[in-house]
């Protein structure tokens, strides 16, 4: 049958089932902006039509339990936690997924509808292997609360004790204990919809039904790209990173080991969350003192390194744009494209391999100070690199991943030994039996203690951007970027938007900076000329992008794409706390954005410690020999059929 | 290969092939669904909406791309009235399917064969051939111009749950099959996003009768909430197994003296999703009023094990379930252990009790009607056979 | 798998995603007809509709393993489905699955070792006023008793060299 449908769109992945046609027509209900009144337990409102009960009794204040429902992701009804009366109908109905188109009368919370929940949750209890105790979601689970909420006083039909699936821990970054699965498939809804990576489905059905990857493979071997979102809306602990704590504290243990850590900004404005604090509340400095409670021998700012990867990533993009545009060099492979996502980059590997050219080589911060760490800081200092653990605070799942990739050891050694997610430090830190809200603020070491803005607006979608545009910019016109943007706030490159695209003009040219003598005689082949610039956040919005550079669209006459492989950047990322919402990371990227406006110096290469490495020891420059050895990198073509 | 066993007289094998459609063209859509509507033709797949009402609604909701669904994925237990009506009959069935198409606009029709019935393919396909030849279907039907139909096969992959209409369109689409959140309905928002309606086997075959003999005719059966005749799939426990035609409201007493099942301790209306109706309620009537069915009867006699039945139909349901909903999914489990329980004798009364509750929520709180019908037989076994279920002992036998 | 097998059967599944159509609506159609050719679905099989179809293989997995008449482990030629559903049961179908199992060697779920015979339980064939019933392929026996069991096997492996009734087009009588 060839008939296709006017539905059939943006959505065709996920069952309709899950995905909820409705969601679809409702928006376009909803704009039409016809208003129902309602009654929902005696209290009228009106509501657009289209609009779900779970949102109108939120409108009236009124709780109703929810499970399988996340704002992020497209409706399932499959839980049945949410069960509401509505009046003239026989059965219960889901409140996250019922949308009003007339006029109805809902009761929430009658007898029946109490006794419904209940009676949902006591089934959910019964096959979940409730090792509460043991669990990484102990205290934070929603199954948990739910449990709480409903006053469950007894395992009422039982409660499963002995396991049916094996511990699926073959990824370096997400965990799979399928015997805590309550089948809510939100990490479905994830994986194939909001990501479209596609690795988990349900698999099966009826009481057999699991999550599963293709074959049942163990998620190491499938086209999993450790990006951890399942894990940021798993309401269970059946997801979770692969936590290396425990070595962490062997190191921190063991006197003869020298252990730092690196923090990026990300986790900095989160970690808060894990005390108590409402999201947007950065704690870098007091957190500083609190690592070094925890025994760490120094603390060091990611965003030394974010600066450095502005330097070799936006020369590299000139050394392309000159190939392209001077040498008329058909292998320049432009849209360069970033690199310091590694879920996006492990994406590229598997979808678009054939893009591999266009990745930029420079390495992601992470491995970059890595590999400074144990080069440039060890010579520095007097130490054997052997002795030395490396250990990265990151908002990201896929970091652990990165840091196991063999090709990054251009140190000799494991770059980064350990990456921790902040979910991972904020339970270490907790394990210390430090507060970090109630400790003093104190600086990062040196010799990496200065950072820029730019740095730290790597945290949100559109900063990588954002960062090497100031920098690029100002070595090129040889003028202030607060010229063109007010604050060098280059804002049609922020916001939350999922696809951007962005184009700058340079009017003019200036000298040739020192920094980049060696490699550029001039500018003048690029007055004149329009920087043209995309940005993308979550896989799903990369997965446009790249189909859009393919079929030769807009974003194929770019010159430079920033891809983040999570939803908001790395704000959003796998490893931060847990739950996660629009609002919540709106509330990060405010707080990042008020990070950067804090700093001095809010440019990359106006960083004196940036301008000392190149000085004493990368000392042929951005893209120069040693840097090539030490902050570039190879990848690898993975394509996606699975042996 | 014995497709088609059949016991008494049929209507469909006395209504004139070709007629009803006749009648219909010569009439204007809207003059058709007055008819079907007068008739009182409901559903006759078990859940009893009204025929008219469906393709009413489907005609009215708006978009170019219709579709008409012939749900022949008959996997009820104790069902098998839809392999005869389409291994005898096709042609009504096709032919209430282009009546239908004609009176919603629609220009394409498929039918959901099951994967059990794959043998009856080739024969569908025969009838579907020649009808094309006779220009019963394709361009220009019947000399009409403009009016366009055809019907293909999809064929099932066995599956219960796709006999669920928006599992069934699910399915169709390529997808597991997985009942819809419900609104929007397939009447406007069904198979790839467009206006369908999805209709039994039964029921295409019965609207292409009321054409061919009028409104009247068919109303003069049953009763007045449920009218016409409908066809019985019998089994189990009696002399006379087979497809049967009744009037609807024939109680279940006098049906059980037709098919030889008199000495019956309980006979099983609607398969595994319906109730067991235990000798005590024989007065009462199968019609969408009293007790409504697909036009499954399982009949039991003495020498049976009730909680040997309830299992079975768990055992059915925990197998057949989409797995997505958590009542279902799980509730199911839960009573099938039950039922094991009650085997061996230890389950108390509190925890039965517990269980009627659970099964009451799964009537009220699962998704699709496979969970909210899954713990009927288990509820009525439960409430009518407390002295066969109760401190069972080993020594325990049903006579 | 050979490399020249795998590309015979990519062309295979080309010409099936083309004669479907691409798009998702064709991903039963097709399940469909390279199981009825080679008796289940293999990994690699998957990978390549999904890639045909534009979907993703673990989409593929998870159609396959819903539907009953959809393998993703090798089949039997045979694939022997008796039906367990209560009608059968109280014709006696119990009797009927042990002899099956003596006969064959195996248990339910099982494929017999020389690849000819699997051996399922069904839901509810539609035989119901003829149980026991059981399907072999797309053959279904009625009121099969154990006795009966040795003949049904005896026919199905007269069958051997020619190409059994998989197909749909051959209907046996």
């Amino acid at each position: 049958m060839t008939d296709t449908s006017p539905h059939e769109s943006a959505h065709t992945r996920a069952p309709a089932s899950q995905r909820s046609r409705t969601a679809e027509m409702l928006e376009h209900a909803k704009r039409l902006g016809k208003m129902i009144p309602v009654t929902i337990d005696g209290n009228p409102i009106e509501v657009p039509l289209g609009t779900s009960v779970l949102e109108a009794a939120q409108r009236l204040g009124i709780r109703i339990p929810t499970l399988c429902y996340h704002e992020d992701l497209c409706l399932a009804g499959v839980c049945r936690v949410c069960v509401v009366q509505i009046e003239g109908q026989r059965t219960l109905q889901a409140a996250c997924s019922y949308p009003i188109t007339a006029p109805i009368n809902v009761s929430t919370h009658t007898a029946k509808v109490r006794r419904a929940r209940r009676h949902v949750i006591d089934l959910l209890l019964s096959a979940h292997v409730g090792e509460c105790y043991t669990c990484s979601r102990n205290n934070h689970c929603e199954l948990q609360d739910l449990a709480a909420e409903y006053g469950v006083d007894a395992f009422r039909f039982g409660r499963r004790e002995t396991r049916r699936y094996p511990i699926d821990a073959s990824s370096h970054a997400v965990v799979r204990d399928m015997d805590k699965c309550v089948l809510c498939r939100r990490c479905v809804r994830t994986c194939i919809d909001l990501q479209e990576v596609g690795v988990l489905e349900a698999l099966r059905r009826g009481a057999r039904t699991k999550i599963g990857t293709f074959m049942d493979k163990p998620l190491g071997s499938v086209v999993c790209i450790s990006c951890g979102q399942c894990i940021n809306r798993c309401p269970t602990g059946a997801l979770r990173a692969n936590d290396p704590t425990d070595d962490v504290w062997d190191a921190i243990d063991d006197p003869d080991k020298h252990v730092v850590i690196q923090t990026a900004p990300s986790p900095r404005a989160a970690i808060g969350e894990c005390f108590g604090l409402e999201p947007g509340n950065a704690i870098t400095f007091k957190l500083n003192s609190a690592l070094r409670r925890c025994g760490f021998d120094r603390v060091f700012d990611t965003n030394f390194a974010a600066d450095l990867t502005i330097m070799e990533e936006g020369v590299e993009l000139l050394l392309r744009l000159k190939r392209a545009l001077v040498d008329r060099d058909s292998t320049a492979a432009l849209p360069q494209l970033t690199s310091c996502s590694p879920g996006w980059v492990k994406f590229l590997e598997h979808f678009y391999p054939e893009y591999i050219p266009n990745l930029s080589t420079a390495k992601s911060p992470q491995q970059m100070f890595g590999a400074l760490l144990k080069t440039y800081y060890t010579d520095l200092n007097g130490l054997d690199p052997r002795n030395v653990v490396t250990v990265a605070l990151m908002p990201c799942s896929a970091k652990k991943f990165e840091c196991n990739r063999p090709e990054m050891c251009a140190s000799g050694f494991k770059d980064v030994d350990y990456g921790l997610t902040t979910r991972e430090l904020g339970k270490m830190i907790r394990e210390a039996g430090v507060d970090p809200l109630k400790l003093p603020k104190s600086d990062f070491d040196d010799p990496f203690g200065t950072a820029t803005g730019s740095g730290v607006i790597f945290g949100t979608t559109g900063g990588v951007m954002e960062a090497a545009l100031r920098t690029v910019l100002e070595l090129v016109t040889g003028l202030k970027v607060e010229k063109f943007f007010d604050h060098a706030d280059i804002v049609p490159v922020r916001g939350f938007e999922g696809v951007r695209h962005v184009e700058i003009p340079v009017t003019q040219v200036g000298p040739v900076p020192p920094l980049v003598a060696h490699l550029f005689n001039n500018w003048k082949w690029l007055k004149g000329a329009t920087l043209k610039v995309g940005v993308a956040h979550g896989t799903a919005n990369a997965k446009k992008v790249m189909e859009d550079v393919k079929a030769g669209g807009q974003f194929s006459q770019c010159h430079f794409i920033e891809f983040m492989a999570c939803p908001g950047g790395c704000l959003g990322g796998g490893g931060q706390p847990t739950p996660t919402s629009p609002a919540i990371r709106a509330a990060r990227a405010k707080a990042i954005y008020a990070e950067d406006r804090s700093y001095t110096i809010r440019k990359s290469h106006e960083n004196p410690a940036i301008l000392k490495v190149y000085d004493e020891f990368l000392t042929d420059g951005p893209c120069g020999h040693r840097s090539h050895k030490l902050l570039h990198t190879t990848y690898t073509p993975r394509g996606k059929y699975i042996e | 290969m014995i497709v088609s066993t059949r016991t008494g007289s049929l209507t469909f094998a006395e209504v004139a092939p070709g007629k009803g459609m006749d009648v219909a063209l010569a009439r204007t859509p809207a003059d058709v669904l007055r008819w079907i509507d007068a008739s009182g033709l409901r559903g006759r797949g078990g859940a009893g909406f009204p025929t008219s009402l469906k393709w009413e609604l489907a005609a009215k909701s708006p978009g170019a791309l219709k579709y008409v669904i012939c749900n022949a994925d008959e996997g009820e237990p104790g069902t098998f009235k839809d392999r005869v009506i389409l291994a005898d009959f096709a042609d009504l069935v096709f032919e209430g399917m282009t009546i239908a198409a004609y009176c919603i606009a629609a220009r394409q029709g498929i039918v959901y064969l099951r994967a059990e019935y794959t043998y009856l393919r080739p024969h569908l396909e025969a009838v579907l051939a020649r009808r094309r030849e006779a220009h019963l279907l394709g361009k220009g039907i019947a000399g009409r111009a403009g009016f366009d139909f055809d019907i293909e096969i999809h064929m099932g992959s066995g599956s219960y749950v796709c006999g669920e209409e928006t599992a069934l369109i699910e399915s169709l689409e390529g997808q597991r099959g997985e009942p819809r959140n419900r609104p929007p309905f397939p009447i406007d928002t069904g198979y790839l996003g467009n206006p369908t309606t999805v209709n039994n086997v039964e029921t295409f075959a019965w609207a292409a009768c009321i054409l061919a003999r009028g409104a009247d005719w068919f109303k003069e059966y049953g009763t007045a909430k449920s009218t016409g005749h409908k066809l019985f799939s019998v089994s189990g426990d009696c002399q006379r197994p087979g497809v049967y035609e009744f009037p609807l409201g024939i109680t279940i007493e006098a049906f059980l003296q037709e098919v030889g099942g008199e000495d019956a301790k309980a006979v099983q209306v609607g398969g595994a999703a319906g109730q067991c109706v235990p000798r005590g309620e024989f007065h009462r009537a199968l019609a969408y009023e009293d007790i409504p069915t697909g036009g499954s009867i399982i009949v039991f006699g003495p020498q049976r094990d009730m909680l040997r039945v309830a299992a079975n139909f768990l055992e059915f349901f925990i197998d057949e379930s989409c797995g997505q909903c958590t009542p279902c999914r799980e509730g199911t489990i839960k009573l099938l252990e039950g039922v094991k329980m009650l085997q061996r004798g230890q389950c108390s009364m509190d925890y039965l009790e517990e269980l009627c509750s659970l099964g009451e929520t799964m009537q009220l709180a699962s998704k699709c009607g496979l969970g909210q019908t899954a713990p009927n037989t288990f509820l009525s076994i439960v409430s009518h056979f407390r002295d066969e279920i109760l401190g069972r002992t080993a020594a325990w036998s049903p006579e | 798998m050979f490399l020249t097998e795998r590309e015979r059967l990519r062309d295979e599944l080309v010409e099936l995603a083309d004669r479907f159509g691409r798009s998702r609506g064709a991903l039963l159609f097709i399940l469909q007809e390279v199981q009825n050719r080679y008796y289940s679905i293999s990994e690699y099989a998957m990978q390549v509709i999904a890639d045909l179809l534009d979907i993703h293989p673990v989409e593929v997995h998870s159609v396959v393993s819903f539907y009953s008449f959809l393998n993703e482990r090798p089949q039997g030629q045979f694939v022997i489905r008796l039906c367990r559903t209560i009608t059968c049961d109280m014709a006696g179908k119990d009797q009927v699955a042990r002899q099956l199992e003596n006969d064959l060697g195996i248990t339910f779920g099982q494929t017999t070792p020389d690849g000819k015979f699997s051996l399922e339980w069904a839901h509810c064939l539609g035989m119901c006023d003829q149980g026991p019933a059981m399907l072999v392929n797309q053959r279904v026996y009625t009121r099969v008793t154990p006795e009966k069991i040795h003949g049904i096997l005896q026919e199905c492996r007269q069958r051997f060299g020619v190409h059994a009734v998989a197909d749909g087009k051959e209907l046996p009588q």
